[in-house]
């Protein structure tokens, strides 16, 4: 009962937060309930027991991230996007897409519900702690595709440091 | 009905202790920003408050009332709905992250599986109180606090989380209650395993809380009061709450991780057993104190209070001998672990706030750019190699058979010579980018 209150509850904090991040007017307000949907959907996880994603949320998404965007936003001007029109005229175009891929999609689960095992959280009691299981799969069984992505990172890395380089030896050249 | 009423029945002891939480914690900041007046007269040689109540113990209170009769003002251009919300998020999260926290091994509202992280995460959220603050305020010195906030947090925060790696390797669990445990099993605080750790924990979090000499968002002397420039009334009073509640939960992140918890000094060692009689003793001494000073008050009235005071810390001493003589297997003593653990645990949080003010008065704020350089240069590598060297030394001393106190020395030492090649590295750097300009000169 209470865990249903609260799934419904973190669900629809994350839809309507959503649809505020692309009404809002102003930027910054769009990144406030871009956080605050992200924190929604870190409930959810909370409550399939799933902590270190919920913590991963938290601190990777929520305040990692974001803190960059609100970062970069607050030192861009504002103004030009509050006057600006948000919908242009093919909205209806873009409603009717819509409307036909929510159709599809309420259509699929109506039909697949019977045949689709969903799958059920297990009790709680008979969990491992999920940051000790999170990183004995990392490093087991997902090894390989781990050090791709670290690598992927690190090359990423790099190349941000010598493009910042770059810039500011070209600034040096022109004074 | 009922179901929800049997479901939430689990809930009811967390929620009392998040009310008790929520009652006190305005109080107790109150009475850290007492003692920081304190200790900065003490060290610069004056009195501090004097004026409310005997030694100025009311002043926060007379401070607290003070604030809420003030005007509330909102800037005209001022974005209203989140100038309203970002000091409540600074508190909430603040707040928030107390909950992870035990203090003593009974008072906890939540021992989660990811305690230490969540506790991180919680409270590193509490960055957008000040920079949204900053931003809704629509006022430059406000937006140039915010934005140096968000730059200090996301630099300082890398280097106290691998700070933290160093000793979560030592205790092999995220949850707080198991990290004192092995401390306990080990008989060794962590601070003597990762000591470096330690240091580079301190350092940032200072900066994390905004504290001098890290203090740049709120550098009176650039920025008037940095983000919380336009705030006035009971809003400043908020961000004022936040900044102490973000300072007790890094000293109880410090406390649980490197300072062995609410373990007792010496805890596995029988000869030390005196030391349980000592939180009694303390309340005693407080109490002494304060009776001493009775006769030498003005007024009546602050005789009195001084008095009542007294008997106050007589009466936690009692409570704190109570179960040290009660018969073994009654209820009074097995309420000692629970009593004794949270008069640990807060008087090492205490202890390092103290360290905190002392630090405050002693060095003068440190320049934006050495700031940054200090941090992405030194303590990050630094904490990096320390993560590396701890690990090295578990491997030494778990898997080739080493003794303890041989590995641990060693890698300490090695991480000790990063940190002075680190450092080395850093002047040269300095000395280099300076030398032009003398020549000119």
């Amino acid at each position: 009962m209470l865990e249903q209150i609260l799934f419904y509850f973190f669900g629809g904090l994350a839809i309507l937060s959503a649809v505020l991040v692309v009404t809002a007017k102003n930027v910054v307000h769009s990144a406030v309930f871009l956080i605050t949907a992200l924190l929604a959907t870190a409930g959810i996880f909370l409550q399939l027991h799933a902590e270190f994603l919920f913590i991963v949320q938290l601190i990777l998404y929520a305040g990692g991230i974001m803190v960059l965007f609100v970062f970069v936003i607050m030192l861009v001007n504002l103004d030009v996007s509050l006057h600006q029109v948000q919908f242009n005229r093919q909205w209806w175009l873009g409603l009717l897409l819509a409307l036909v891929l929510g159709a599809h999609l309420v259509i699929a689960i109506a039909v697949g519900r019977s045949g689709l095992p969903l799958g059920q959280p297990a009790p709680a009691a008979s969990l491992e702690p999920s940051t000790q299981l999170v990183g004995r799969t990392l490093f087991t069984s997902y090894m390989v595709p781990f050090e791709i992505a670290s690598v992927l990172l690190l090359v990423a890395m790099i190349g941000a440091v010598v493009m910042a380089k770059k810039q500011r030896r070209e600034a040096g050249a022109k004074q | 009905m009922t179901g929800l009423l049997e479901s939430a029945k689990p809930f009811l002891l967390p929620m009392l202790y998040a009310v008790v939480i929520v009652l006190v914690l305005p109080l107790v900041a109150g009475y850290i920003v007492l003692m920081e007046r304190k200790v900065m007269a003490d060290m610069q040689v004056r009195l501090g408050p004097m004026r409310v109540g005997p030694h100025g113990l009311l002043q926060p209170i007379a401070d607290a009332v003070k604030l809420l009769l003030k005007e509330d003002i909102i800037p005209d251009e001022a974005d209203k709905l989140i100038f309203w919300i970002a000091p409540v998020l600074s508190v909430t999260t603040a707040m928030l992250a107390l909950s992870a926290i035990a203090i003593g091994p009974v008072f906890q509202i939540a021992d989660l599986n990811v305690g230490l992280l969540f506790v991180l995460g919680v409270s590193a959220l509490g960055i957008y109180g000040i920079v949204l603050g900053g931003w809704a305020s629509n006022s430059h010195y406000s937006l140039l606090g915010a934005l140096r906030s968000a730059a200090q947090l996301v630099s300082y925060e890398t280097a106290a989380g691998m700070a933290l790696v160093g000793g979560l390797l030592l205790a092999g669990s995220l949850s707080t209650k198991e990290i004192v445990a092995t401390q306990a099993g080990d008989g060794v605080w962590f601070i003597f395993g990762a000591p470096v750790g330690f240091f580079i924990y301190l350092v940032a979090s200072i900066a994390e809380t905004n504290r001098a000499p890290f203090d740049l968002p709120e550098a009176e002397s650039e920025l008037v009061a940095g983000y919380m420039t336009e705030y006035s009334g009971f809003r400043w009073a908020l961000y004022f709450l936040a900044e102490y509640a973000n300072m007790i939960v890094v000293a109880a992140i410090a406390t649980t991780l490197f300072l062995g918890g609410w373990l007792r000094p010496f805890s596995s060692t029988p000869a030390f057993n005196f030391l349980d009689y000592a939180p009694a003793a303390l309340m005693l001494v407080i109490a002494a104190y304060c009776f001493w000073r009775v006769p030498k008050q003005p007024v009546q009235v602050q005789k009195g209070f001084l008095a009542v005071v007294g008997l106050l810390f007589m009466g936690l001493a009692a409570i704190l001998a109570a179960p040290l003589f009660a018969s073994a297997g009654s209820l009074v003593a097995a309420a000692k672990p629970g009593l004794h653990g949270a008069f640990w645990f807060l008087l090492k949080v205490t202890l390092y706030i103290y360290v905190f003010m002392w630090l405050r008065f002693t060095f003068p704020r440190y320049r934006f750019d050495q700031l940054m350089r200090l941090g992405w240069q030194f303590l990050i590598p630094l904490s990096i190699a320390n993560v590396m060297a701890i690990g090295i030394a578990l491997v030494l001393h778990r898997e080739s058979g080493w003794g303890r106190v041989p590995a641990f020395l060693l890698m300490n030492v090695l991480t000790l010579g990063v940190a002075a090649l680190l450092a080395s590295a850093g002047e040269k750097k300095e000395k280099a980018k300076n030398e032009p300009m003398v020549g000119e000169a």
